[in-house]
């Protein structure tokens, strides 16, 4: 009879929010890998219906306390191609710096507080600091650096509350942004030296077959703060209009969140790696010297790695966000009215933790009819279970308690953000189920 | 105080997780704070977590919208000496209780794929409705600063200096031009409790109530001065019915005749 063995941990900590997991084996044979989501849902699908367009940057803010940017401008690229405007370069230049912050910020809060106590032996960032006192500081200074971006943008780092569909509410001045500029350059260095350490760190052997998915930016840069397609591994790019006939959410049993896949039933990965894999030759020179001289490679199958690769991305958004203050004019009128009307808009957005698809549906009347949000979470949520099933087999030499912190430590590696993944319990239910699309 | 370090328990029901991330955006803090206090559980910070307490402090962000978050409250509540709700979901409910005021029959048909799977009550209620609450910070989210000095109080043993003004009053005070005399922009300022520091006014736009109303408010009083500036019954409501929309002096705004 072959040994069952269970891995699981009822409650996930250092993520944000709250899942369990479950890996169940007989034998070699995986019977069951889970990723549960058991916060609450929140149901923002239904009441952004028949709120009016001005109110969603607000709305969409409170899916998630460390990505609200995320949400806000796929939110703004949504509702303004809805009402047929496109934002002048200045608008999303200064969209793209305030989505830095929320890049070094999150990043610097995963990749220093939640996930490097893994790789050190550490319950958490404060046991850590009694040994790497500075590397716990380096982490902070990084992260309070991110912050400031979006606090003088938005006037506060959680929430902020400048971002309006048409712009602006308030342009910072030229000599505000530069006033950042001697923290930003500091952040940049300690970044740079942040991406040597991450890539010494002793990691778990793992390689996996993944599906990466990626936002394009049409403007030519690194994925970030907007973009008009989604590429795919060995597939067709995907304009943001078609997401829903090649990206399919379904409900199951053990999660309150959706899960998605492509249309085919393939498990996709979006976030750090996929926006490496495909677009590394868009990194900022900066972030390119810092990947090679570790030797980073720009197709990374092993989860475990994501740390190193997050540090390159916060070197991108340091030095892009400086590149972004030195090019900076004051923006005169920061926003502009916008006429509603009947009109459905789409918009996306590379979250640090990966793309985040809205539509929205608006009247005339000024309000939304409809609203689909897909957050980065609930993309990633099957991939998560295929790598479990995936590390399975290594996990058959280890003790038990190793071998169940090699999950937690796996699902880590995504920075799942889990309240942004709950929310989103479909409207419609003949839309969620579409006879067309569906496997 | 005893000598030994208070005992910190940092809960999560519905929400967002912004106010408890503002714990973590005390960068410049963060480590005398835990030096200070004993983190007993703090499942986003720490593996170390025994939520079986007890606690001397517990901070509670989220509204209680499960039927198991009803019993989880109540056993924190058991187990602590000091219970603070912090932000606008666990003190009224968060933007989330908007389902409070939805039909209900229809809402669950439009939401629920397969209600079957999932567990919600039919409305999101603050932290207070269910146990009994010591203290409270406002906001969505919390303001760092607040919370700074909520911590030093309590590692002082003294009670928090938190403002019970209004926004309208801290917004004067920063000589902020009046973003609805100057500009006739909806402002709740005036009915809203201070802590943000007038943000939105110095963002050129109308304070959208992110606090909560202010203990001696008259939102009445605005209501009439919202419908001088031409705002109609719906947009009234739709303004108090947001991000605190089921504190009780909000609720009924915009309701009846206009």
């Amino acid at each position: 009879m072959p040994e069952e063995r269970i891995y699981k941990v009822e409650l996930l900590t250092r993520v944000e929010g709250e899942g369990s997991f479950v890996l169940r084996t007989v034998g070699d044979t995986v019977v069951d890998a889970r990723l549960s989501i058991f916060e609450a849902p929140r149901f923002f699908e239904a009441f952004l219906r028949g709120r009016t367009i001005d109110e969603v940057p607000d709305i969409v803010a409170r899916i998630c306390g460390i990505c609200p940017i995320a949400y806000q401008m796929s939110a703004v690229w949504a509702l303004e191609s809805a009402l047929g405007y496109a934002a002048p370069a200045a608008i999303r230049d200064l969209r793209r710096l305030m989505y830095c912050g929320e890049w070094i910020e999150s990043h610097a809060l995963h990749v220093f507080l939640l996930h490097a106590p893994d790789f050190l032996g550490y319950p958490s960032a404060v046991e850590m600091a009694a040994d790497h006192r500075a590397l716990v500081e380096r982490g902070l200074a990084i992260k309070r650096a991110g912050n400031r971006i979006i606090e003088l943008l938005g006037g506060r780092a959680i929430h902020p509350v400048s971002v309006r569909v048409g712009g602006f509410s308030r342009a910072p001045t030229r000599r505000e942004l530069l006033a950042l500029r001697p923290e930003l350059c500091a952040g940049l260095a300690e970044a740079e030296q942040a991406v040597a350490w991450t890539a010494s760190l002793p990691c778990p052997a793992l390689e996996l077959d993944y599906t990466f998915v990626a936002l394009r930016d049409d403007r030519g840069r690194y994925p970030l703060e907007g973009g008009d397609a989604l590429v795919i591994d060995g597939r067709a790019p995907v304009p943001l209009a078609e997401f829903e006939a090649c990206f399919i959410e379904s409900q199951v049993e053990h999660s309150n969140a959706l899960q998605c896949r492509l249309a085919d039933g393939t498990p996709y990965l979006t976030g750090p790696l996929a926006r490496l894999h495909h677009f590394a030759d868009r990194l900022h020179p900066r972030a390119q010297v810092a990947a090679e001289a570790v030797g980073l490679a720009t197709t990374i199958r092993n989860p475990y790695r994501s740390i190193v690769v997050r540090a390159v991305e916060i070197v991108h958004a340091f030095a892009e966000a400086i590149d972004l203050i030195d090019a900076y004019a004051t923006i005169e009128p920061p926003c502009v009215d916008l006429a509603p009307r009947d009109a459905v808009g789409f918009g996306c957005s590379e979250a640090p933790r990966g793309a985040c698809w809205h539509r929205y549906e608006v009247r005339a009347d000024g309000t939304v009819a409809a609203a689909k949000i897909v957050p980065p979470t609930s993309q990633n949520q099957a991939r998560i279970e295929r790598d479990l099933i995936g590390l399975a087999p290594e996990l058959l030499a280890l003790p038990h308690a190793e071998a169940t912190h090699r999950c937690e430590q796996l699902i880590r590696s995504y920075d799942p953000c889990i309240s942004c993944a709950t929310h989103f319990l479909r409207l419609d239910i003949q839309r969620t189920e579409a006879p067309a699309c569906d496997r | 105080m005893t000598t030994a370090r208070p005992r910190l328990g940092v809960f999560k029901l519905t929400s967002c997780d912004g106010c408890q991330l503002t714990l973590l955006d005390l960068e410049d803090e963060l480590l005398a704070i835990a030096a200070g206090l004993e983190i007993v559980c703090f499942t986003e910070l720490t593996s170390a977590s025994d939520p079986a307490g007890p606690f001397d402090v517990v901070l509670v962000e989220g509204s209680v919208s499960t039927p198991q978050q009803r019993a989880h409250i109540a056993d924190i509540r058991a187990r602590t000496r000091m219970l603070v709700t912090i932000g606008a979901c666990a003190t009224a409910g968060g933007l989330q209780a908007l389902r409070n005021f939805a039909d209900h029959e229809e809402f669950v048909r439009a939401v629920y794929a397969r209600p079957d799977h999932i567990q919600s009550l039919r409305t999101s209620t603050p932290v207070a409705d269910h146990v009994r609450v010591d203290l409270e910070l406002r906001g969505c989210p919390i303001d760092r600063g607040q919370l700074r000095e909520l911590i030093s109080a309590l590692l002082a043993g003294r009670r928090p200096n938190l403002p019970q003004q209004s926004v309208c009053m801290q917004c004067k005070a920063a000589g902020q031009v009046c973003v609805t005399v100057a500009r006739g922009i909806p402002c709740l300022g005036p009915v809203t409790q201070a802590g943000c520091g007038a943000l939105c006014p110095r963002y050129a736009r109308g304070c959208y109530g992110c606090f909560g109303p202010q203990v001696a408010g008259n939102p009445a009083a605005l209501t009439t001065r919202l419908k001088v500036l031409g705002q109609d019954r719906a947009q009234i409501q739709r303004a108090f019915r947001f991000i605190n929309g089921w504190a009780e002096a909000f609720r009924a705004q915009g309701e009846g005749d206009a």
